[in-house]
């Protein structure tokens, strides 16, 4: 079987992402997986037990100074070695801030050329092929790369599953960094706020989400309410972001996230085409909102014309009545 | 200080877009042509050195059919010095890869201090080619920034990742890629529009540069439009409506 080399990205507390799981899955489905990381210090036995478990056949660790205070670059460096050492048939990297940056310049270190946001990956006769959905779920397209290395980067949440489970047997290959790619230097960590008990928004099953019809800030709590009683994550419009109602991270639609979860509920949203590119995909949308005109309501399951301040009150209700 | 700013020409999120259906190439027709929003916001990081620095030279710089002349026209409005257009039909169809070594073959004589660009069009959301150009012309990237600060040879800025922000710093010259969540941009203004005509838009092709050669290259195997969502169900709230919805969700197992 073909090797696939899959960059697994680690914390700076030095925690596997949540991209891991799902790009072992994939590369699992194409051939032999093979964990590249760059880590300042060598793996824990934790750690690398977690990725064998994931499905790494083969854990290839870079290990240098450098990996701990340059962004992205010890990481293009650990993928250049190991395409050396290993003849890939492909590259899988998280669609994240720092994959595709690293995806990037890895295409041109090999003379490879990048597959971006893909939500599959598929082989096709001996060519490894990804699906991209684009333009907010209006089209499916396939590609492939000709002439050289494929490096994919994975939309997150997309491809899940485990690739072997039960396994955990890994070889771990160990080699130096030396830092020959120029990078920025990350001068301090914020972390990012305590994780909420709120599910992930890319990849919950249900959103709630808020726009200007919500009025306020402190109105919004309405949208937080709904997410609590339904187990949801909560999303937002862009003029509710830019209104200041919601923290940006939130965003859904064009330039913010993508969603497609089971259930997408609108609240306020008028449904600005914007937004549409990032929840029409949903299974079911269901949308409140007062404007009987909104555009939210040509793509809504389920619509109601009405004020969100009286409806999702009585929803709530009516949901924990159920609950009893 | 020499900035450079890239700049691209999408489709207007505003309305539908459309691939091609022959090739799978984006449809150029199908809607408004404008400079991409957050190529926008990449050249009010640069404007804004120039507020504070007179000194400051900024040129614009995009590939891309004729009509990108307007868009370049526009930046120039806005305050950008003089631009560069890379125009070749051989280019049409170009993916990532020979986009970015294209334009890397166009910085190379520029001499830029800093070369910015959006973190991400809104057409491909690739969010490849800076980093790729980095990588041609051997600089450091520094990607994904909410906030910069530009000057005495280096340049630091706050970068948002999927564990946290970044504080992050680079010695000059650097590539830049500016998020959504960077300064606004200004709007053209009279003496701005009459100004812009007069400033120097050089034309390269494919002839003109040094391109690397890309092997590798991404092609479009098949595309298909999915059909459009339908509206469903839709209600006037007559003190009712939350207990319809309620037993619709009941109903359909999704609470």
């Amino acid at each position: 079987m073909a090797n696939i080399l899959t960059l697994i990205e680690l914390t700076h507390a030095g925690a596997v992402a949540a991209s891991a799981k799902g790009l072992l899955a994939a590369a699992a489905t194409l051939g032999t997986p093979i964990a590249v990381v760059a880590s300042e210090n060598e793996l824990s036995p934790e750690v690398a037990g977690q990725l064998g478990l994931a499905g790494a056949a083969v854990i290839y660790q870079g290990i240098g100074a450098q990996a701990g205070s340059v962004l992205t670059g010890p990481a293009v460096e650990a993928l250049e070695a190991a395409v050396a050492a290993y003849d890939p048939a492909a590259v899988l990297v998280a669609n994240s801030v720092d994959g595709r940056e690293v995806a990037a310049r890895l295409s041109v270190r090999v003379g490879g050329a990048t597959l971006n946001d893909a939500v599959s990956v598929r082989l096709d006769g001996g060519r490894i092929v990804s699906g991209h959905s684009i333009f907010g779920g209006a089209y499916d397209v396939e590609s492939a790369v000709e002439g050289g290395l494929p490096i994919i980067t994975v939309r997150q949440g997309a491809i899940d599953g485990v690739a072997n489970e039960g396994g955990g047997a890994v070889e771990l290959v160990t080699a130096a960094l030396r830092g020959t790619v120029p990078g920025a230097q990350v001068a301090a960590v914020n972390d990012a706020p305590a994780t909420s008990s709120r599910p992930e928004l890319r990849t919950a099953k249900t959103v709630v989400s808020g726009g200007r019809g919500l009025g306020s800030k402190e109105n919004f709590v309405l949208v937080e309410q709904l997410a609590d009683a339904l187990g949801a994550a909560i999303g937002a419009s862009r003029a509710a972001v830019d209104a200041g109602y919601v923290d940006q991270h939130a965003q859904v639609g064009q330039t913010g996230v993508s969603v497609s979860p089971q259930l997408y509920i609108a609240l306020g949203i008028s449904g600005a085409i914007q937004h549409r590119a990032g929840m029409q995909t949903a299974k079911t949308i269901v949308a409140i909102n007062k404007d009987g005109d909104s555009p939210i309501f040509d793509v809504a399951d389920f619509g109601i014309v009405g004020d969100v301040f009286k409806v999702v009150p009585q929803l709530i209700e009516a949901l924990a009545a159920r609950n009893n | 200080m020499k900035i450079v700013v890239l700049i691209k020409q999408v489709p207007d999120t505003a309305e539908e877009r459309t691939l091609v259906s022959a090739t799978g190439w984006l449809d150029r027709e199908a809607a408004d042509n404008l400079v991409d929003e957050i190529n926008e916001r990449a050249l009010e990081v640069a404007l804004r050195v120039k507020d504070a620095d007179k000194s400051t030279e900024i040129v614009v710089l995009s590939m891309g059919p004729e009509e990108v002349t307007k868009g370049i026209r526009k930046a120039l409005s806005m305050g950008a010095d003089s631009g560069i257009h890379v125009l070749d039909g051989g280019l049409a169809g170009s993916d990532a890869a020979r986009t970015a070594a294209v334009l890397a073959a166009a910085l190379r004589s520029t001499n830029a201090d800093v070369i910015v660009a959006g973190n991400e069009s809104t057409d491909g959301r690739g969010g490849v080619v800076p980093a790729m150009i980095a990588e041609h012309l051997g600089l450091p990237l520094v990607g994904g920034l909410n906030a910069v600060e530009l000057g005495n040879g280096k340049v630091s800025g706050e970068r948002s990742g999927d564990s946290g922000s970044l504080q992050v710093t680079a010695q000059l010259p650097a590539v830049i890629t500016m998020t959504e969540r960077s300064a606004e941009a200004r709007f053209p203004n009279f003496k701005g529009i009459l100004t812009a005509k007069r400033k120097p838009v050089t034309t390269l092709s494919l002839s003109d540069l040094n391109v690397a050669a890309t092997p590798a290259h991404s092609v479009i195997l098949t595309h298909s439009e999915k059909p459009a969502r339908e509206a469903g169900r839709k209600i006037e709230d007559d003190g009712t409506a939350a207990t319809q919805l309620a037993g619709y969700l009941i109903e359909n197992r999704l609470v």
